[in-house]
């Protein structure tokens, strides 16, 4: 994908969330800390744009500290979660950058429980690239990307590339 | 990073992760519910030798915050096991399956020997007149956290009071200084330690002389033995040099905060209620104990050697 | 024991000069001393120094009260390991030695054990609680030429004068453990910026030195003759050395761990490493050392001073203050590097022999007539401590690790070869 791709991906998408529950009233967008944040920023701000009569919260969740894998992945220093609203009752829209095993979604999912308890959560990935180990399906994605195990996606506003093992 | 003895062996590098790692539980404990299974299936005993309450507290707290299982021995004062039986009641509690103690003890020296005794990891809650190094971790990141600054680069600490006896004195001195704060001790030469020329400091007996220009007034407590001990002549005269007074607390800067590490002397050291201190830290201090010992135990258990990568 | 022993090979270090010879023992006496001697025994000297046994001015045996840390039996295998033939035991058992009984126990149980000879000596208080004096001419009269209260000082000044006093008319020797007990409550290491850092209550060298002031002035008073422990500081030394200049009745001894080791050791909170007097700075070690080589110190004495471990695994604080010495004091002394081997044969067997008032058997020539008590060492051989493998009956040897140099091969008592080859006889 190169960035144009991302950007126009990012606009479909919020389109989609728009429509499928139409319009935006109690809806929040959450991106992963840290890859999904900045396209959690730009989904709220093209909904904002789009749907001016509301402004859409945006969180920030930081899972590490939810996983059931915590020692293989270190805690990010500094990606703190922010969840600066109540999302009880609220439709959450969890916004990270690349879907894989589905392991990073769950922890979410349990985190979100920790600030109250939202209507609906909804999954939004610009890249799903398959292998997914828990039953986790997206609700919104940007592009289905076909990949071997030890490949290495890379997601930047610059584009998606897929790399060799490391 | 295996055992949390002393700030020394944490070095500024874990310190200042700690610090960091401190803002993610900070946070967990402002949520609705503030429980994360991050140490879940780990066992943490607190082992004190020694009363404290607050301390001890803050440990349990902390590891149910992050789900780990916990065992408390305390261990009255009245019946301080001596050190042979010491060694039996870490191996004990070694293989019913612990993962770290948290240890006090009235003696210099216990967290080390433990370590000798287990394989699990030992945190020092406070070892006699030496160390408590998570007291130090609390009042670095409320200093952060007050003064909005990762750095402590010309900031002036003074710490009054009971120097020579003070584990907190001793931890926050090397923690401070590794920081860059300039630290100034105040007390009376009876309550400095005998040597402390190779300390990163500089000593006064004359509290006034530093008040207006300290950034951080850290009172300590003074114990009312000291009187016998012949450290000081009486309470009040200690009180009337080193004590803080509604007129010392005029004197300070506006923008300066006031700790102390509790519980504290009231009337001794602190002659006034600290509610009536406008930049009192005290309250932000007993606060903050819980995230910071949240973040020890998920960096020595949670963790592994891995903090600090990124993601 | 009829059989006539020849050590071969060796170097003789007597007081009157050195020389290549063999030794030839029979019945408990030195018979021959020449070249190409030959025996029905021979022990081979090859590389060796041999010389008169050690004596020890300063063990603590333990026996009677404590024999879970030592025995009489035990420590005089230590002892005899360490080339000893002679010890002097501290008279802080249990019960303390300030009666005749417990004298003669000692002096027995250290004659079944047959390997060194064992010599008590005795309390300057009862009990050494400091308050009145032991029976001390009756113990005298028993044969303690020691007296000393070791562990503590005689803290009142009118007592120790008067314990002096006494002293003089039996002609015994006050042997006094110098310490002002007010300035060392709960102190567990030397006053210094170590002990500033670990939070633990400061040993000051003062609370020597002021004891030490006080009792060469009570000698200058009384004419009593007076035998200073294990001198630890540098104002110690120098106060010995102005008062031996004023030509006072005064004997100073120092041990081998305040001549190795320093205060920084007990920044591993390892309680191994406390001892009283306290382990001191580099310079207290110059200062010793230089105290030794101008005769202001007069023996080197082993403090040997065995702990069980449970007792060691106590916090720095709880723990007993002591450590081994008799297996290692000769290794850790030559390892210094500071001291001519005919020096060191002074300090550990010649003079401390004249201190404990044993020169009839002890710290004599290698010469015909001469009892048979000799040690024989390679001063240069370089070994290692395996606590696990000390004839004590402790393991609190702070030696782990360290790199010793000179080792006892065979030490002969009486006639008898009570080691050879580092291995004890019995």
């Amino acid at each position: 994908m190169s960035a144009a791709d991302v950007r126009r991906a990012i606009v479909r998408i919020s389109h989609e969330i728009i429509e499928r529950n139409h319009g935006v009233e109690g809806l929040a967008i959450v991106g992963l800390q840290r890859g999904g944040t900045w396209i959690a920023e730009a989904i709220a701000k093209q909904i904002n744009e789009i749907e001016t009569s509301v402004t859409v919260p945006l969180g920030a969740l930081d899972v590490s500290l939810h996983r059931d894998d915590i020692g293989m992945r270190p805690v990010s220093l500094g990606a703190i979660s922010s969840i600066p609203f109540d999302l009880s009752g609220a439709t959450v829209v969890l916004v990270d950058d690349v879907l894989y095993t589905g392991r990073t979604v769950r922890a979410a999912m349990e985190g979100l429980n920790n600030y109250g308890r939202p209507r609906a959560v909804q999954l939004a990935v610009l890249v799903d690239r398959g292998h997914r180990e828990l039953p986790i399906r997206p609700d919104f994605v940007g592009k289905n990307l076909p990949t071997h195990r030890d490949d290495d996606v890379s997601v930047t506003v610059n584009g998606v590339t897929i790399g060799g093992s490391q | 990073m295996k055992h949390l003895r002393s700030i020394d062996e944490l070095g500024k590098d874990g310190l200042v992760k700690l610090l960091q790692l401190t803002d993610h539980m900070a946070e967990i404990n402002q949520r609705p519910v503030p429980k994360v299974p991050a140490l879940r299936g780990r066992t943490v005993a607190s082992l004190f030798f020694e009363d404290s309450t607050r301390t001890r507290l803050s440990f349990e707290t902390a590891a149910k915050r992050l789900s780990a299982d916990t065992m408390s021995f305390n261990v009255s004062t009245s019946s301080v096991n001596k050190g042979e039986s010491l060694r039996d009641t870490v191996a004990t509690i070694t293989d019913m399956g612990v993962d770290a103690f948290v240890v006090r003890h009235k003696s210099v020296g216990i967290p080390w020997q433990i370590s000798q005794w287990t394989s699990a990891s030992i945190i020092n809650a406070g070892d006699g007149a030496h160390q408590h190094p998570t007291q130090a971790l609390v009042d670095c990141y409320t200093i952060r956290e007050a003064t909005h600054t990762q750095s402590f680069d010309g900031m002036q600490i003074t710490i009054v009071g009971d120097i020579k006896h003070s584990r907190v004195a001793r931890s926050n001195i090397q923690a401070f200084s590794m920081l860059g704060a300039e630290i100034t001790l105040v007390a009376p030469p009876t309550l400095l330690p005998p040597d402390v020329s190779h300390w990163p400091v500089q000593t006064t007996h004359d509290l006034d002389g530093v008040i207006p220009t300290s950034d951080v007034l850290y009172m300590l407590r003074l114990q009312s033995e000291r009187m016998s001990q012949g450290h000081v002549p009486t309470l009040r005269e200690y009180s009337e040099q080193y004590g803080l007074t509604q007129k010392r607390v005029m004197r300070l800067k506006p923008s300066a905060f006031v700790m102390h590490p509790g519980p504290m002397n009231r009337g001794v050291e602190m002659q006034i209620d600290p509610s009536d201190v406008k930049n009192s830290l005290i309250h932000r201090q007993v606060a903050n104990g819980v995230s910071v010992r949240m973040a020890v135990l998920f960096e020595l258990l949670g963790s592994g050697s891995s903090l600090g990568g990124q993601a | 024991m009829s059989k006539s022993i020849v050590i071969k090979g060796g170097t003789v270090i007597n007081p009157d000069g050195d020389a290549r010879a063999d030794v030839r023992i029979e019945r408990g006496q030195i018979v021959e001393v020449a070249t190409s001697l030959s025996g029905e025994i021979q022990i081979d000297a090859s590389g060796c120094v041999v010389t008169s046994g050690f004596v020890d001015l300063h063990a603590h045996l333990r026996e009677p009260g404590k024999e879970e840390a030592e025995t009489i039996e035990t420590g005089s295998r230590a002892g005899a390991l360490g080339g000893y033939t002679a010890l002097v035991a501290m008279p802080n058992t249990d019960p303390p030695q300030d009666s005749v009984a417990v004298i003669d126990f000692v002096r027995e149980q250290g004659k079944r054990a047959g390997l060194v000879d064992v010599i008590p000596s005795g309390c300057i208080t009862l009990a050494r609680k400091g308050e009145t004096l032991a029976p001390m001419a009756e113990l005298a009269k028993a044969g303690v030429r020691l007296f000393t209260d070791d562990g503590t000082g005689v803290q009142d000044a009118s007592l120790m004068r008067r314990a002096l006093e006494y002293a003089r008319g039996l002609g015994v020797t006050l042997a006094q453990h110098c310490e002002v007990a007010e300035l060392t409550k709960g102190a567990v290491m030397n006053e210094c910026q170590c002990c500033t850092d670990l939070g633990l209550p400061g040993w000051p060298s003062i609370a020597e030195e002021l004891m030490v002031f006080r009792d060469i002035e009570l000698v200058r008073i009384t004419g009593a003759s007076m035998h200073f422990l294990h001198l630890s500081t540098r104002r110690s030394v120098e106060l010995v050395r102005a008062a031996k200049r004023d030509g006072l009745p005064i004997t100073a001894e120092v041990t081998p761990h305040h001549l190795a080791l320093t205060e920084e050791l007990l920044s591993s909170y390892n309680p191994v490493y406390k001892v009283n007097p306290p382990l001191r700075s580099a310079d207290d070690i110059r200062a010793l050392t230089a105290g030794i080589l101008d005769g202001t110190i007069d023996a080197i004495a082993t403090d040997h001073a065995p702990h069980p471990r449970r007792d060691k695994e106590m916090s720095l604080d709880m723990a007993p203050p002591g450590m081994l010495g008799l297996e290692t004091a000769l290794g850790v002394v030559l390892a210094q590097g500071s001291f001519e081997l005919r020096n060191v044969v002074a300090l550990m067997s010649w003079n401390p022999a004249r201190i404990a008032g044993v020169t009839k058997t002890h710290g004599r020539p290698i010469a015909p007539g001469e009892p048979a008590n000799i040690c024989v060492f390679d001063p240069d051989l370089r070994w290692n401590v395996d606590p696990e493998r000390l004839a004590s009956k402790s393991m609190n040897t702070p030696y782990v690790g360290h790199s010793l140099r000179g080792r006892v091969r065979h030490t002969i008592f009486k006639g008898t070869p009570t080691v050879i080859d580092g291995q004890a006889q019995k």
